[in-house]
């Protein structure tokens, strides 16, 4: 085992109060126990305003009776959900229907380790880190395929197909709205990034924003791109048989992984941390409520697409408009390093909509012949 | 470097031990009487609606999903070669973007491809 002295002195530590919170086995242990209680309380907060702000938007109430203004929903479900029978088909794969969970969750925890809470607050400042994030978060993907195979249901199965499909097509959009970013930045690490946006990336990178937004939300499977858990073609798509605490954990590793591309995104496009007079980490949470609620406005706005469409809608729309993004990005940042961004911002905004309205119009589905 | 991907290492640790322990809870409750444990036939016979499921799940899937992961993975390992470029360009210059531009054009030969063989149709 290396002595902690040596790891002390080759850590880069660039935290605002320097050496903060403290040495090696410090910062680990302080950054698990904050990562963990950090996730859990804010996917209750989620929970919460997704549940409320649905319910606000389609003119009801919304869960209002446990507690005051029913803040106290989500602790009641956990606990309902906990004493839960826990049942699995006797056809079911077994081993694979129990790690099915694991699988999914722990990739999803991973993600926040490299994710900025403020100058040099993380728990570990990869130089590889969006890299690491667009790594990791693709493995969930494999336990969400365990739980559809495992389960031995053809609804199961066909969500978890379904799942595997539309993650394989929008990571493609996904990476490449990153590379515009990275471009701009001219580095892969996360806090670098954060620290590199005096103006956010949002202004530099509308298209891209765009771009990322709409294959994140795919990826995560959230409306209007929900198909592999589409309730009335597939009952639940890939947790049909899942129950009690393990059903749990898939609605966790939902809420969790929306908030992990909300802290992307924040982190991408939307400067971070920073901002004027809150304290940093609360900028932070900040931006990640406004981004999740413009992902529970989309949902509510928006019908959900065809299979067909959803496939179409990567290949054909999103892919070449990222593709094309980056190499107006790099030009940009060859041509014009020094230009006022102001005169940068308005081209790209007008870009961004060019690109848009003549790609809309070339967009057909099945060269504008649809077999059935 | 290497001793930050010691604490990914430790934190990915204690990440898995945690699930473990959120889906082992519910068995160790079952054990002290607390979560019901009653299973039968029905109850534990895979879900569908109101029928009883016929024939094999586990079944060869359809094939169409095979081309397109063959175009995710191509595009997805040019992709891999554009993030060290991305992060150096401005030290690279104007030439190493034609370069890219060689680069990416070659795999796009093979989409536009792909795109006009109708691989990218979903049926």
């Amino acid at each position: 085992m290396a002595t902690p002295d040596l790891l002390i002195r080759t850590l880069p530590m660039q935290a605002v109060p320097p050496d903060w919170p403290g040495g090696y086995w410090w910062h680990w242990l302080f950054f698990t126990v904050v990562l963990i209680a950090f996730v859990l309380t804010m996917v209750m907060a989620v929970i919460y305003v997704e549940r409320r702000g649905l319910g606000r938007m389609q003119s009801r109430l919304g869960p209002n009776r446990t507690g005051p203004f029913g803040l106290l929903q989500p602790v009641a479900d956990a606990v309902k959900v906990l004493l839960k029978e826990n049942i699995v088909p006797d056809k079911a794969d077994k081993l694979v229907h129990w790690l099915a969970p694991v699988i999914a969750f722990a990739p999803v925890l991973m993600i926040f380790a490299v994710v900025p809470f403020q100058n040099g607050a993380l728990l570990a400042d990869l130089n590889i880190g969006i890299l690491y994030v667009v790594a990791i978060s693709s493995v969930a993907t494999v336990g969400v395929f365990m739980a559809g195979w495992g389960s031995s249901n053809k609804y199961s199965l066909l969500g978890a197909m379904r799942n595997v499909a539309a993650v394989v097509s929008y990571e493609m959009p996904l990476v490449l709205a990153v590379v515009g970013v990275v471009l701009v930045a001219g580095s892969l690490s996360m806090n670098q990034i954060v620290l590199a946006q005096d103006l956010p990336f949002i202004l530099f990178q509308p298209l891209g924003f765009l771009i990322f937004f709409a294959a994140g939300c795919a990826e995560i499977n959230r409306s209007p791109f929900d198909l592999m858990e589409a309730d009335q073609e597939l009952v639940a798509g890939f947790h049909t048989e899942y129950s009690g605490m393990k059903f749990a954990m898939f609605y966790l590793v939902e809420y969790a992984e929306a908030i992990a591309i909300a802290a992307i995104i924040t982190t991408l496009f939307l400067g971070g941390w920073r901002g004027p007079l809150l304290p940093p980490w609360l900028w932070f949470i900040v931006k990640i409520f406004v981004v999740f609620f413009i992902m529970v406005w989309t949902r509510s706005t928006f019908p959900r697409v065809r299979i067909d469409q959803l496939m179409a809608f990567a290949w054909k729309f999103l892919f070449p408009l990222a593709l094309i993004n980056l190499f107006i990005t790099a030009i940009q940042v060859l041509i014009w390093p020094d230009a006022l961004p102001w005169i940068l911002i308005i081209v790209n905004f007008a870009i961004m909509g060019i690109l848009i309205l003549l790609w809309s119009k070339l967009f057909k589905l099945g060269w504008g012949r649809l077999e059935v | 470097m290497l001793a930050n991907y010691g604490l990914i290492g430790l934190f990915f640790i204690i990440v898995v031990l945690f699930s473990l322990v959120m889906v082992v809870t519910p068995i160790v409750l079952r054990y002290l009487k607390i979560v019901p444990n009653n299973p039968n036939p029905i109850k534990n016979s895979i879900f569908e609606c109101g029928m009883e499921t016929t024939g094999k799940t586990w079944v060869q899937f359809n094939f169409h999903y095979y081309f397109y992961a063959l175009v995710f993975l191509a595009i997805d390992v040019l992709v891999v070669f554009l993030y060290p470029w991305a992060t150096q360009l401005r030290e690279l210059g104007l030439f190493s973007f034609f370069v890219v531009l060689i680069l990416v054009f070659i795999v796009l030969v093979g989409y536009i491809y792909a795109w006009k063989k109708k691989v990218l149709e979903w049926k």
